[in-house]
C-alpha cells in the first residue's frame, strides 16, 4: 500500500510516539467487538481513516481492502459481482470493519465446511511496534515465500500490530441453497450430523437448539435438490430460513445475550470449540450447537473452571464470549511452551508492548 | 538425468578453494567434532541409528535439488519419540544444527544438510495411527507417505485432498514443512487447510502441540505459521489431517486453443462465471509434445495450448458444471473440446500432466523447474515474457501451469555439463522470478524457498520484512539451530546479490553472450 498516505502517516507517528513513551494503544475500528477479549486499555488508535477498496478483480477471486473499510460495504461490493466472503463473518452491530473482522477471527455458520478467516486471508500490510510498515503474503492463493505471518494475524486481537490493508480470497456466492428442519434431540442430531459429514452431500451449515435441528444445503441447484430428497425433513419458508441463519451469524437471538441488560442476571455466554464428533457436553444452562457439533454455545452461570474442564474433556477449549465478569480470563490458558512462543512473538512484533495489552492474555 | 540448479552456491560448498594447510586443519577439526557429537549420540541411540561414514551418509547429501550437495556431520534415524526429544536436547546443549528430513523429495533444498549439523531422518515414523471415519480425520506419523493416507481412508469413502505430484513418495511431515499444494488445491485447499493438529518438539526437545482436533485452538493461530515453515520453527512427528468424502464422480474436459492468449483468457472466464473447477491446468505446445511422446495421452499436438478443466461431485452436480464449463470454454475460443467418457479416459488426460517433469527429462539433459505464482490475469503476459527470455538467454523453456491458481512451473531446458548454459539458465530463472514479483506475484507457490530461492527473497521482501521473519524464527528457536541458513536470507547475502544486479545492469551490450 502507499506508504505516503497521510492517514497511514498519522498512524505511524502515533505508534512511534507511543513506543517512545511506552504508552499502551487501543486499536479501534468500528468498536463493535469491544465486549470480546480482555478489557481494552490505553489511548485509542483509530484506524477508520484507512478505508477503501484498493483492488478488486472478480476473476482473481481476491479483494484487497484497507483495514478501516466497513465490512458491510465490502460485502455489498462483492455481492454486486455475485461473490462473497464464504466464512460468513458476524456483524454484531453496524459499523464493524474488515480489520476488526480479521483481528477477531470469528466466522459464522458455514465455518465447518468452508474454513475460517485465516483460511481466506492471503496477505496483510501491517504496522508493527517499531513503526515499520511491512507486507506479508500477497494477492495470490499459493504462496510459500517466508513464514506465513499474515495468517497469524487472524484472531490475534491486535496484539502483534496494526492491520493496515488485507487481501482476502473470495468465492462465487452459492448458486442454490435450501434449509431443512428436523425435530430431533441433541444426541440424535449429533449422531446424524456425524453420519452426513462423511458423505459427499452439499451440507454447508447446521444449527441445533431446543430440540430442533436446521441443516442448510448449498451448491449447484441439482446437487442441492438431490441432497434434499435424500435427507428429508421439513422445509421452512425460504425467507424465514435465510433470516434465521443471519440472526444466528450475528447473535441476534436473545440466547446470545446481545444486550448488556441480559448480562445482569449472572449468565455468561461461552463458546466451546470441540471436535465435531465429541459426545454431548454437560453443563447447567442452555445450549446452542453449530458447525455440526464443533461449536457449542453455552449460556450458563457455571464457574469458569467448570466450563473449561468440560471443554477440555471433550478435546477442545472454551472462550468467554460475553459476560459482565471477565476476571477469570477470556481465552483458555495455553501450555507453558506455547505461552513461551506467544511471549516471543509479542516481543518480535511489538517489543515495547504497546498494542492492545491484555486483550488476548493478561501477560501479553 | 534431471538436475535442478540455480543461483550462486550456498556458503557450505566453498571449502575446496581454500589453501591447503588451513584445509587440513579444518578437516582435522571436523573429524574431532564428528567424533564428539557421534560419541554423545551413542549414549542415547543404538549404533544402527547413527550414520557417519561417508558411504552411509552420501545418500543424505541432498534432496531433490540435487545440484546442492553438502556432507552432513552425522545422520540419525531415531525410532521413538523419546529418542527424537533426546537428540534435540543433546544438539541444543552442544550447539549442533539439526536438519529434519522426510522422503527428501523437496525441490528447493529445504533438506540440504548443514555442514556442521545433524540430519534428523524421520523415515521410521511411518505408521498410520488412526483413521476415524466418523470424525473424518486421520492421525498419522510424520513419515507416512501422502498417498498412503488416501489409500488407508479409501475403504471409508474418504481421502486426503492435497495431492502434490510427488505424492507417491513425499511424506506428510514434508508436506507440513512446505505447505504443499497439488492440482486440486484451487477447490480443496493447501496442506494448511487440511491439517488440524501438528505434534512435535521444539528445538530444545520440549514437546509441543499446535492446533487441535477442534476447528480452532486457544491463543494465536500458531499452526498457520508452523505449516510451511520448512522445518525452521519446530520438528513435526505426528499430524492429524482432515479427510474429505470422495466425490462420487469426476470428469475432465480437454480444451485446445490456437493461441496462448485465448487459453489464458479462458482461465479467467471460467472463474468469472462463478465456477471453481476441481482442477484447471494449462500446458503449452512444447510441453504437450514432450509428454505425448512420454505417455501417449492423445493430446492435441496442433494446439498452441491445452487446458485440462475438471469437475467433481455428485453426478447431477458434475453434469450441470461440465455443461457450463463447455459453454464458457467454447465462448473463449476453444478450437476443440473433449470430455472424458469414463474414469480410464480421465486418468489418461491427467497422465500427461502428472508426468510433465519426467517427460522434460526425456527431451533435455537437465531442466530447472520454476515455481512462481502470479495473478491469473497476467498469465498471457507472463508467457509472452518467457518467450522473449528464451531468445534472450538462448535456451528453451516448456510450460505447465496450475492455471486455476496462477502457479507456474516453467521448465528451463539446459545442459548442466555446459558451464555457460548453466549460467544462462540461472539468469533465465532469476528473470522469471523477478518478473513474477513485478506482476504482483510471489517467487514460490508451493515448492518452498529452501536454499534455492534465498536470493529471490531479497527481491520480494524489504530488509525490515526480512528482519521480522528473523524475529519470528527467534521466538521459536532462540539459538537458531533448526535448519539454519534456509528460507530467510541474511542482510549480507541480499547486499551481495543487490551488487551483482547493479553490476550486471552496467555491462555494455548486455544482449551479447559472455563466456
Amino acid at each position: 500500500m502507499d506508504q505516503q498516505d497521510p492517514a497511514l502517516g498519522r498512524l505511524i507517528d502515533q505508534v512511534r510516539h507511543a513506543r517512545n513513551d511506552r504508552r499502551a494503544l487501543d486499536i479501534r475500528g468500528g468498536g463493535t467487538k469491544v465486549f470480546y477479549g480482555g478489557q481494552p486499555t490505553g489511548e485509542p488508535l483509530d484506524v477508520t481513516g484507512l478505508s477503501g477498496v484498493s483492488s478488486y478483480e472478480p476473476t482473481e477471486l481476491v479483494v484487497t481492502v484497507r483495514a478501516g473499510t466497513k465490512l458491510s460495504e465490502l460485502e455489498a461490493l462483492l455481492a454486486e459481482q455475485g461473490q462473497c466472503l464464504p466464512f460468513e463473518p458476524p456483524r454484531f452491530a453496524p459499523g464493524g470493519t474488515v480489520g476488526g473482522m480479521v483481528a477477531a477471527g470469528l466466522a459464522g455458520p458455514a465455518r465447518a465446511n468452508v474454513g475460517g478467516v485465516r483460511d481466506h486471508l492471503l496477505g496483510v500490510t501491517l504496522l508493527n511496534g517499531r513503526g515499520e510498515v511491512l507486507s506479508f503474503g500477497g494477492q495470490v492463493a499459493k504462496n510459500v515465500a517466508g513464514y506465513d505471518v499474515s495468517r497469524l494475524m487472524a484472531g490475534s486481537l491486535g496484539i502483534l500490530g496494526v492491520l493496515c490493508e488485507v487481501s482476502l480470497k473470495v468465492l462465487p456466492a452459492n448458486r442454490a441453497t435450501a434449509t431443512l428442519a428436523f425435530d430431533w434431540d441433541e444426541s440424535r442430531s449429533l449422531e446424524q450430523l456425524k453420519l452426513w459429514a462423511s458423505q459427499p452431500l452439499s451440507i454447508n451449515a447446521s444449527s441445533w437448539h431446543h430440540g430442533r435441528l436446521y441443516v442448510r444445503l448449498a451448491g449447484a441447484a441439482s446437487a442441492v435438490h438431490a441432497a434434499r430428497v435424500k435427507l428429508g425433513g421439513d422445509v421452512p419458508a425460504h425467507g424465514e430460513a435465510e433470516a434465521m441463519w443471519l440472526r444466528l451469524r450475528d447473535h441476534g437471538e436473545d440466547f446470545f445475550l446481545p444486550d448488556a441488560s441480559a448480562l445482569a442476571g449472572g449468565d455468561r455466554l461461552w463458546r466451546l470449540s470441540v471436535p465435531a464428533a465429541s459426545a454431548s457436553v454437560k453443563l447447567p444452562g442452555d445450549q446452542w450447537i453449530e458447525w455440526h457439533g464443533a461449536q457449542r454455545w453455552w449460556r450458563t452461570t457455571a464457574a469458569a473452571p467448570e466450563v473449561r474442564d468440560a471443554a477440555g474433556r471433550a478435546g477442545g477449549h472454551a472462550t468467554l464470549m460475553r459476560g459482565a465478569d471477565r476476571s477469570d480470563g477470556v481465552f483458555a490458558p495455553v501450555s507453558d511452551v506455547l505461552m513461551r512462543i506467544h511471549r516471543g512473538l509479542k516481543q518480535a512484533f511489538d517489543p515495547a508492548c504497546i498494542f492492545n495489552p491484555g486483550r488476548l492474555y493478561a501477560e501479553l | 538425468m534431471s538436475g535442478m540448479i540455480t543461483s550462486p552456491s550456498p556458503d557450505a560448498s566453498t571449502a575446496a578453494s581454500r589453501p591447503e594447510p588451513q584445509e587440513h586443519q579444518e578437516r582435522q577439526e571436523r573429524r574431532e567434532r564428528q567424533a564428539e557429537v557421534t560419541g554423545a549420540l551413542g549414549a542415547i541411540l543404538p549404533s544402527r541409528s547413527i550414520l557417519f561414514r561417508h558411504e552411509d551418509t552420501v545418500a543424505y547429501e541432498c534432496d531433490a535439488l540435487t545440484a546442492y550437495r553438502t556432507p552432513p556431520l552425522v545422520v540419525v534415524l531415531p525410532e521413538t519419540e523419546a529418542q527424537v526429544a533426546a537428540i534435540l536436547a543433546l544438539c541444543h546443549r552442544m550447539g549442533v544444527p539439526v536438519v529434519s528430513r522426510g522422503a527428501g523429495t523437496g525441490l528447493s533444498g529445504g533438506a540440504t544438510p548443514h555442514r556442521d549439523g545433524v540430519i534428523l531422518s524421520l523415515a521410521k515414523f511411518d505408521k498410520i495411527l488412526k483413521i476415524d471415519a466418523a470424525a473424518c480425520t486421520a492421525v498419522v506419523q510424520c513419515g507416512v507417505r501422502n498417498v498412503a493416507i488416501s489409500e488407508a481412508a479409501a475403504p471409508y469413502g474418504l481421502y486426503y485432498a492435497p495431492d502434490p505430484s510427488s505424492q507417491i513418495a513425499c511424506t506428510i511431515g514434508g508436506n507440513v514443512a512446505e505447505n504443499s499444494g497439488g492440482v486440486h488445491c484451487l477447490k480443496y485447499g493447501l496442506t494448511l487447510h487440511n491439517v488440524l493438529r501438528v505434534r512435535g518438539f521444539m528445538a530444545d526437545g520440549e514437546p509441543v502441540e499446535f492446533g487441535s482436533e477442534a476447528l480452532d485452538a486457544a491463543g494465536l493461530d500458531l499452526i498457520s505459521i508452523v505449516v510451511g515453515s520448512e522445518g525452521m520453527l519446530a520438528v513435526t512427528v505426528e499430524v492429524t489431517v482432515k479427510l474429505t468424502p470422495k466425490p462420487q464422480l469426476a470428469r475432465c474436459i480437454m480444451a485446445s486453443f490456437d493461441d496462448i492468449e485465448s487459453a489464458g483468457a479462458a482461465v479467467a472466464s471460467v472463474i468469472a462465471r462463478g465456477i471453481i473447477p476441481a482442477g484447471l491446468e494449462l500446458m503449452d505446445k512444447a510441453m504437450t509434445a514432450a509428454v505425448e511422446r512420454f505417455v501417449r495421452a492423445d493430446y492435441d499436438l496442433n494446439a498452441a495450448a491445452i487446458l485440462l478443466c475438471e469437475s467433481d461431485g455428485t453426478p447431477e452436480e458434475v453434469a450441470e458444471e461440465i455443461a457450463r464449463m463447455e459453454q464458457v470454454l467454447s465462448e473463449a475460443g476453444a478450437s476443440r473440446l473433449e470430455v472424458s467418457r469414463d474414469e480410464a479416459q480421465r486418468l489418461k488426460f491427467w497422465s500427461g500432466r502428472k508426468n510433465a517433469f519426467p517427460a522434460s527429462g526425456g527431451i533435455s539433459a537437465d531442466y530447472m523447474c520454476m515455481d512462481s505464482t502470479i495473478p491469473r490475469k497476467r498469465l498471457a503476459e507472463m508467457l509472452r515474457a518467457i518467450q522473449q527470455m528464451e531468445i534472450q538467454y538462448g535456451l528453451r523453456c516448456v510450460n505447465v501451469f496450475h492455471a486455476g491458481d496462477g502457479n507456474l512451473h516453467p521448465l528451463i531446458l539446459f545442459d548442466a555439463e555446459d558451464a555457460d548454459e548453466l549460467r544462462r539458465c540461472e539468469l533465465f530463472g532469476a528473470d522469471i522470478l523477478e518478473t513474477s514479483v513485478r506482476l504482483g506475484g510471489t517467487v514460490t507457490g508451493e515448492h518452498g524457498v529452501g536454499v534455492e530461492k534465498l536470493n529471490s527473497m531479497c527481491v520480494q521482501f524489504s530488509p525490515e520484512e526480512r528482519s521480522q521473519f528473523q524475529a519470528v524464527k527467534h521466538a521459536f528457536d532462540p539459538l537458531g539451530l533448526l535448519n539454519p541458513g534456509k528460507v530467510i536470507p541474511t542482510l549480507h547475502r541480499c547486499a551481495e546479490y543487490g551488487k551483482m544486479h547493479v553490476h550486471r545492469g552496467m555491462l555494455p551490450f548486455p544482449e551479447l553472450p559472455r563466456f
